[in-house]
């Protein structure tokens, strides 16, 4: 097992809280959809799916997880303005950023309003509206996430951080670019099964398209034998920030996410198959020059070892989970700093198929960040409906084999460690 | 020479770099070192800071080589068919810092040794519009 911070005293929530309901837009790239029209529609997805229906006016708070409508769509305030689209002014509604764990840092403080007795019913979510910009533009509205002193200025983006993340993992393990590119591959496996996800297919299936229509266009059809063959064209898969290639990069999305919140004592009124949130840690994190290893994210060892410590478990008893892969590497790095694997292990784990739909220790079965799709503030919240979904057994066509499914984990980081929120939910 | 005392801060950084000298920051109270210019230490939390400058030596500890660049860096001729190599930086007084990593086969990365000797490129780091620390093997 990693060694794990000690996560400083055990906290406990004043009263337990549940998740009861879930609603998420189709991710994707909508050009003529704004925040609100996405929100709307994920808002929409929640009330349709809420077992025992509600009164929006039963919503007391919201929170809401967004990174940057003020400089992807020139919208700042976003919070009430969604509430006025989802027809819930006055209740009092807060836009929360922590770039891309905003909305699982969202879905914190809708968990502490409740355990500390104010509230009973909160609704939490994120969203994300990222297309109209050109790819540029998104590159350097994602930067603003780093150090705009020291890392900016230094050429670093976004997915050149993650690079240099990745290269340390390699020289430092025995990680390679194959084992990279089998992280994409499995996520589109589980991609291709998730009707929500922006690419519901596999890779194999997109390597096959993009032959066909060279075929179809007269012009000369690639030889590749197989989705890693693809994988390795640079023309097919340039290079982004080496080491790491398109595909190794979650994609640009539009998406909203929300789920409903009620104290775990109300929670029958909502629905039968409520979802308890029986651990949760939060903690910050330095920039990589500034950070103790350059092969892990200390905050996310430090947000897992408070959320396991409250729910009284270890790594060994999370049975399926859903963790940050903005980027292939990140999934590896997430797997290790979460215990599941111990630091170095991640690449082998992946090879083997362990961290497959059908493996020991499934990971991503929505198809993660990288074939679902990443707006960047709904991905916190995405994360969480994906596993309460599967611990409800209403995952459909990607469903964990598993019968006595139980306890999931949600990992989700903002920038490259800055934040990383971690939750651990039961199946009540 | 009168004593000048700058606020800690990344715009003396910068106005010192464009001077000629890579300065940093030092606790005088507990000693930790810090290569970006902060008015407070992070570690014991007290404001005893004093300039300290770097010798601009130390060796790479973690690179990437990037295709997709932010605009600043197109303005400047970069792009997919002619990345730039950037990375963490290990300063030999201990503290890491990240830089823009110059004369270096960028297309090539894998021919790139981490671990590799480097020092200041006093003159690159302050080039153009935007500065910022760049280093180059030697």
């Amino acid at each position: 097992m990693a060694t794990l911070l000690t996560g400083g005293r055990k906290r406990q929530l004043g009263r337990p809280v549940s998740i009861v309901g879930a609603g998420l837009s189709q991710f994707g790239a909508f050009q003529d959809k704004t925040s609100r029209d996405l929100f709307v529609e994920a808002f929409q997805d929640l009330l349709e799916n809420l077992d025992q229906g509600m009164d929006v006016a039963d919503i007391e708070c919201g929170y809401i997880g967004n990174y940057s409508a003020d400089l992807f769509e020139g919208q700042g305030h976003t919070a009430p303005i969604l509430a006025d689209w989802l027809g819930m002014t006055p209740t009092p509604v807060t836009r929360i950023e922590n770039a891309c764990a905003s909305s699982g840092s969202a879905l914190r403080e809708g968990i502490m309003a409740i355990a500390s007795g104010m509230y009973d019913v909160v609704l939490v979510g994120g969203v994300e509206k990222m297309t109209n910009l050109p790819t540029e533009g998104v590159t350097d509205v994602l930067a603003s996430a780093a150090d705009g002193l020291y890392e900016v200025p230094a050429g670093l983006t976004f997915p050149g951080i993650y690079g240099a993340l990745a290269k340390a993992h390699m020289d430092q393990y025995e990680t390679n670019l194959t084992h990279l590119l089998k992280v994409g591959i499995k996520n589109h496996n589980n991609g291709a099964l998730n009707p929500k996800a922006q690419f519901n297919s596999t890779l194999r299936t997109m390597m096959e398209r993009r032959m066909a229509r060279a075929e179809q266009r007269g012009e000369p059809v690639p030889d590749w034998q197989d989705e890693m063959d693809f994988l390795n064209d640079d023309r097919a898969n340039p290079w982004i920030a080496w080491p790491l290639r398109l595909y190794d990069c979650a994609p640009i999305t539009d998406g909203a996410s929300c789920v409903l919140l009620a104290a775990a004592e109300i929670a029958g009124s909502f629905t039968d198959q409520p979802v308890q949130i029986v651990g949760t840690g939060q903690a910050s994190g330095r920039p990589l020059h500034n950070a103790a290893e350059l092969t892990s994210l200390a905050a996310a060892r430090e947000a897992a070892a408070q959320a396991y410590a409250m729910a009284g478990v270890g790594p060994a008893d999370i049975q399926v989970a859903e963790v940050h892969d903005c980027f292939t590497i990140a999934e590896i790095v997430a797997i290790e700093d979460l215990g599941f694997f111990e630091p170095g292990e991640g690449p082998r784990a992946v090879d083997e198929g362990r961290t497959a739909l059908h493996g020991d220790r499934p990971i991503n079965t929505s198809g993660g960040l990288k074939a679902k799709g990443h707006p960047v503030g709904a991905s916190g919240v995405a994360q969480v409906i994906e596993t309460f979904h599967q611990l409800r057994g209403e995952a459909g066509l990607r469903q964990v084999p598993n019968p006595n499914l139980e306890l999931g984990l949600t990992h989700n980081v903002g920038g490259t460690g800055g934040t990383c929120v971690v939750n651990i939910l039961r199946r009540v | 020479m009168a004593t000048e005392v700058r606020e800690f801060n990344a715009a003396a950084f910068y106005a010192y770099l464009k001077e000629g000298r890579f300065m940093g920051v030092r606790c005088r109270d507990c000693g930790q070192l810090s290569a970006e210019a902060r008015p407070m230490c992070p570690s014991c939390h007290r404001r005893e800071m004093e300039w300290h400058q770097f010798s601009g030596r130390g060796w790479l500890s973690a690179f990437t080589c990037i295709s997709v660049v932010p605009a600043s860096l197109a303005a400047q001729g970069y792009g997919r068919n002619n990345p730039y190599c950037s990375g963490i930086v290990t300063l030999e007084e201990g503290p890491r810092i990240s830089a823009r990593i110059l004369g270096v086969d960028a297309a090539n990365p894998q021919n790139i040794p981490t671990g590799m000797a480097l020092t200041l490129n006093l003159a690159a780091s302050v080039a153009g519009e935007n500065p910022g620390l760049v280093f180059e093997p030697g």
